[in-house]
């Protein structure tokens, strides 16, 4: 017999309660702006500038051994974070030391690489520097222009495909889900206080691309049915065409997460943060495209394109018009 | 729909074939890349017994292209600078200079005599003693202006010149700094290009960004803090009388000449008259090598015209110093013994070996036209990029197998097709990545996850539409015929869209991030190709072998 992970008839109301789950939605996103603007991302140095030295030793990290070894370059701003990772053998002590840019210079100059180099190696003999990156205020504040103009793009790129396959109610629906991942994400890294650097842009974008992905093949079968049931009321035919596509909604999340989770968990520490914000976006995608897509649609209301009655349908008791 | 003409059939085979074909050198990854290697040393140089034996490790006649690993996967140093483009225009003005006093001094009868005045870098002063033949000298002035050489600067001459009071100001048009700056950029590029190659190592990417900008990366290099010295230091070499020497930092050197410190003895200053002799762009080869007392030094030779000046001068000043000036720092300050003729000699001054060979390098490869300041700069050791690409594996292994059981057991037979599809699908990615030169990343990697488990969607949403149809009892045939005919335009809408964002990644997009937007782009392209041809193919000619009477998806 085949595995099945939703029974292969389903006819579950999705619109019964759907003030709750669009209410939980629009909650979600007010509490993850408020996050957002109270505890403010954990920028990293890609678009705060600054420098992070990855550090490894055989002995253990002793974090207030390093801070008081730093403290006398008087470099500013330091914080250090040891590092864990279930790939790390057991005499791999790995910690990141994160300086923020120096006043009056781009990238960090070697001097100060040195002597913070010196100054570790001197609490720890056996320490190493696997990586050191540095960059710029300049490049930084660059980066965050680009970073937001591309999630911009990429939103108004998938408007206006949408709008120009389907209609421009299902355009803003898609786009209202989009919104809603994108938020929800920037509230995680907000409240977890996880790294936001350049790779979870990447991600956010990816997330962007995947909840597509369910809206649309969504949408692809409310727009079939429409035409094939035209006097079925808009409510009905988007509960079928979401219950006609849950089989392969869950499917394709659930594929998609074995890959992210064995990433995560078995991929290393240093795209961790960038897959967590994937899984994230995975779940939340595949929710948002099936309640806060189809609401927003169910809200608007779809003209069905063979309608001629004045009144445009919009999906209700009056868009019954024999074609 | 399901009669799938030979032709088509052939033509999909021999894309997956070639595709994988492609693919393949990835899967020996170290012995073709010794093979390309060796092959290289072989064109370069003469041929060893141990670069032939590399080279024959990998048949000649297969595709030899392997996926280039980006810098976070390999090790090495990245770095961005920026050209300071702005500080060749005193260099052009004071190259200005003497044509400007030439015209003047023609026109001595009514602008009087002439004196240049101290004015900001990027502009010429001159002071002419008769304002009331301002007319006059601005014409003469005029005339010196040149057409800017580039295509949209047409038209415009490439100075501009202006009185204020009894001053006559030359500035660099707008068109011809423009000019002026692209060319800077591009011999920076050049330069740095040639000191990286000195060094010698494996396919450092070296190109310019916007407008005066220029990326480095260089995979296998220690640190970043190395190659910034390699391609950090000017280099500019020059040669200068010498007017006085003092240990007073803050003496005054007098019009038309500058005060630099000894590289060599604390506190001493050398006067200098600031037009040098000869410069470096005059050298044709430099070379490490030990003095008479054994003490590393560089020995240069210079070209003709440059050797020609260099002997005249030596010639003339026998018996007083002159000095040797490497980046505003004299290296040395010799007396000219006796004039040298032969346009080489040799660079003594307080050097380890290391830096003699350093200094030699620069002086091969050229001073940079101009300072660069660096923006961004990125370390990452070997064994970081091997613990990586160690985890990007087992994390990779691990993902194809759990969606590869997943499917089996969801689709059964289907599942199978699938799966071949989803093997192929990976091997394409790499075939593609090989024959278009990508890079791949760590997030590249995750990409590729990423697309194991998303590939299958395709596959998902036809077979999902089989079980639906079979349901409407229209035979297995006619099921599997309206399953991808209906399943098409879902899949296309929704590969289309998610294609859109990863173009975007990609434009918007640097380093690892658009190594991520390549693979997920291109996996979106195979996984589309393979879900709608091959394993179509696929279930047809199982559909045509079996003839069954019913399937279950």
């Amino acid at each position: 017999m085949r595995l099945k992970l939703v029974p292969s008839e389903t006819n579950w109301q999705f619109f019964r309660g759907s003030k709750m789950t669009f209410g939980a939605s629009l909650v979600a996103m007010v509490l993850s702006l408020l996050l957002f603007a109270i505890l403010g991302l954990n920028f990293g140095i890609d678009f705060r500038g600054g420098t992070t030295i990855r550090t490894e030793s055989t002995q253990a990290v002793d974090v207030a051994a390093y801070r008081d070894a730093l403290a006398p370059l008087g470099l500013g701003d330091v914080s250090i974070t040891e590092v864990f990772d279930p790939a790390f053998g057991a005499d791999q002590n790995v910690a990141q030391v994160r300086i923020q840019a120096q006043e009056g210079q781009e990238s960090v100059t070697p001097e100060v690489i040195n002597a913070v180099e010196a100054a570790l190696q001197e609490v720890d003999p056996t320490i190493t520097f696997p990586s050191v990156e540095s960059v710029g205020p300049k490049v930084s504040g660059e980066l965050v222009r680009t970073a937001i103009l591309a999630v911009g793009l990429a939103i108004a790129a998938v408007l206006v495909y949408i709008w120009l396959r389907f209609e421009w109610q299902f355009s803003l629906g898609a786009v209202a889900a989009l919104v809603h991942d994108v938020v929800l994400t920037i509230g995680i890294f907000a409240a977890l206080q996880i790294k936001f650097d350049l790779a979870i842009i990447a991600a956010l974008l990816t997330i962007v691309g995947y909840s597509l992905n369910d809206t649309v093949v969504v949408f692809d079968r409310v727009r079939e049915n429409l035409r094939r049931y035209k006097k079925m009321d808009l409510k009905e035919v988007l509960n079928l065409s979401i219950n006609e596509t849950l089989s392969r909604t869950v499917m394709t999340s659930f594929t998609t997460l074995l890959a992210l989770i064995s990433l995560f968990v078995l991929g290393g520490d240093v795209i961790r943060g960038f897959v967590f914000a994937m899984i994230w976006g995975v779940i939340v995608g595949t929710y948002s495209s099936v309640f806060v897509a189809s609401n927003i649609l169910l809200m608007l209301g779809v003209k069905r394109d063979w309608s001629k009655s004045g009144d445009g349908g919009a999906g209700t008791q009056f868009a019954n018009v024999d074609a | 729909m399901l009669s799938i003409p030979l032709w088509n059939r052939v033509v999909i085979w021999a894309l997956v074939a070639f595709g994988l074909l492609f693919a393949m050198p990835n899967a020996f990854y170290s012995r073709v890349e010794g093979h390309n290697d060796a092959v290289k040393a072989i064109e370069a140089q003469a041929s060893t017994p141990e670069l032939e034996a590399a080279r024959g490790a990998w048949p000649d006649w297969l595709p030899a292209t392997i996926v280039n690993l980006g810098l976070d996967l390999r090790g090495g140093a990245h770095l961005l600078a920026e050209v300071q483009v702005s500080d060749v225009y005193a260099d052009r003005m004071d190259g200005l200079w003497p044509e400007v006093r030439d015209a003047l001094r023609d026109e001595r009868a009514t602008v009087g005599t002439i004196r240049r005045m101290p004015s900001a870098p990027d502009a010429l002063r001159v002071r002419i003693s008769q304002p009331e033949g301002m007319d006059a000298a601005l014409r003469a002035v005029r005339d010196l202006a040149r057409p800017v050489t580039t295509l949209t600067g047409v038209g415009s001459a490439d100075i501009e010149v202006a009185s204020d009071g009894d001053e006559v100001v030359v500035r660099l048009s707008e068109a011809e700094k423009l000019a002026t700056d692209s060319r800077t950029v591009q011999q920076s590029l050049e330069i740095i290009r040639r000191r990286v190659d000195e060094v010698g190592t494996r396919e450092p990417n070296i190109q310019r960004q916007a407008e005066d900008r220029i990326l480095i990366q260089v995979p296998g290099i220690g640190s970043a803090a190395e190659l910034k010295e390699l391609i950090g230091t000017t280099a500019r070499l020059t040669f200068h009388p010498v007017v006085s020497r003092t240990e007073d930092p803050d003496q005054e050197p007098g019009l038309r000449n500058v005060l630099y410190p000894s590289m060599e003895d604390q506190g001493v200053y050398y006067i200098l008259e600031q037009t040098a002799v000869v410069s470096g762009e005059d050298l044709t080869d430099a070379q490490p090598a030990f003095d008479q007392n054994g003490r590393p030094s560089v020995t240069f030779r210079f070209n003709p015209s440059g050797g020609r000046q260099f002997g005249t001068y030596t010639s003339e000043n026998v018996g007083s110093p002159f000095a040797i000036v490497l980046d505003g720092e004299v290296i040395s300050a010799p007396v000219i013994q006796e004039p040298i003729l032969g346009g080489s000699g040799q660079i003594t001054g307080n050097f380890t070996v290391e830096e003699s060979t350093q200094l030699a390098i620069l002086l091969r490869a050229g001073a940079l036209p101009a300072e660069l300041t660096f923006l961004e700069e990125r370390t990452i050791g070997p064994e970081l990029g091997a613990d990586s690409i160690a985890a990007g594996k087992v994390a990779s292994i691990v993902a194809f197998t759990a969606v590869l059981v997943f499917m089996g057991l969801s689709y059964g037979l289907f599942g199978i097709f699938a799966n071949v599809a989803l093997l192929l699908n990976v091997g394409l990615i790499f075939g593609l990545l090989s024959a278009i030169g990508a890079t791949l990343t760590l997030p590249g990697i995750a990409g590729i996850v990423l697309t194991i488990g998303m590939a299958v969607d395709a596959n998902v949403l036809v077979f999902e539409r089989i079980r639906e149809e079979l349901k409407t009892a229209k035979g297995p045939a006619r099921a599997i015929e309206l399953g991808y005919e209906k399943a098409l335009s879902a899949i296309l809408d929704a590969n289309i869209t998610t294609f859109i964002t990863a173009s975007i990644l990609f434009m918007l997009g640097s380093g690892p991030v658009r190594g991520f937007a390549i693979t997920l782009g291109l996996g979106i392209l195979t996984s589309v190709f393979t879900a709608i041809y091959v394993t179509r193919l696929m279930i047809v000619m199982w559909l045509e072998r079996r003839r069954p009477r019913t399937i279950t998806v």
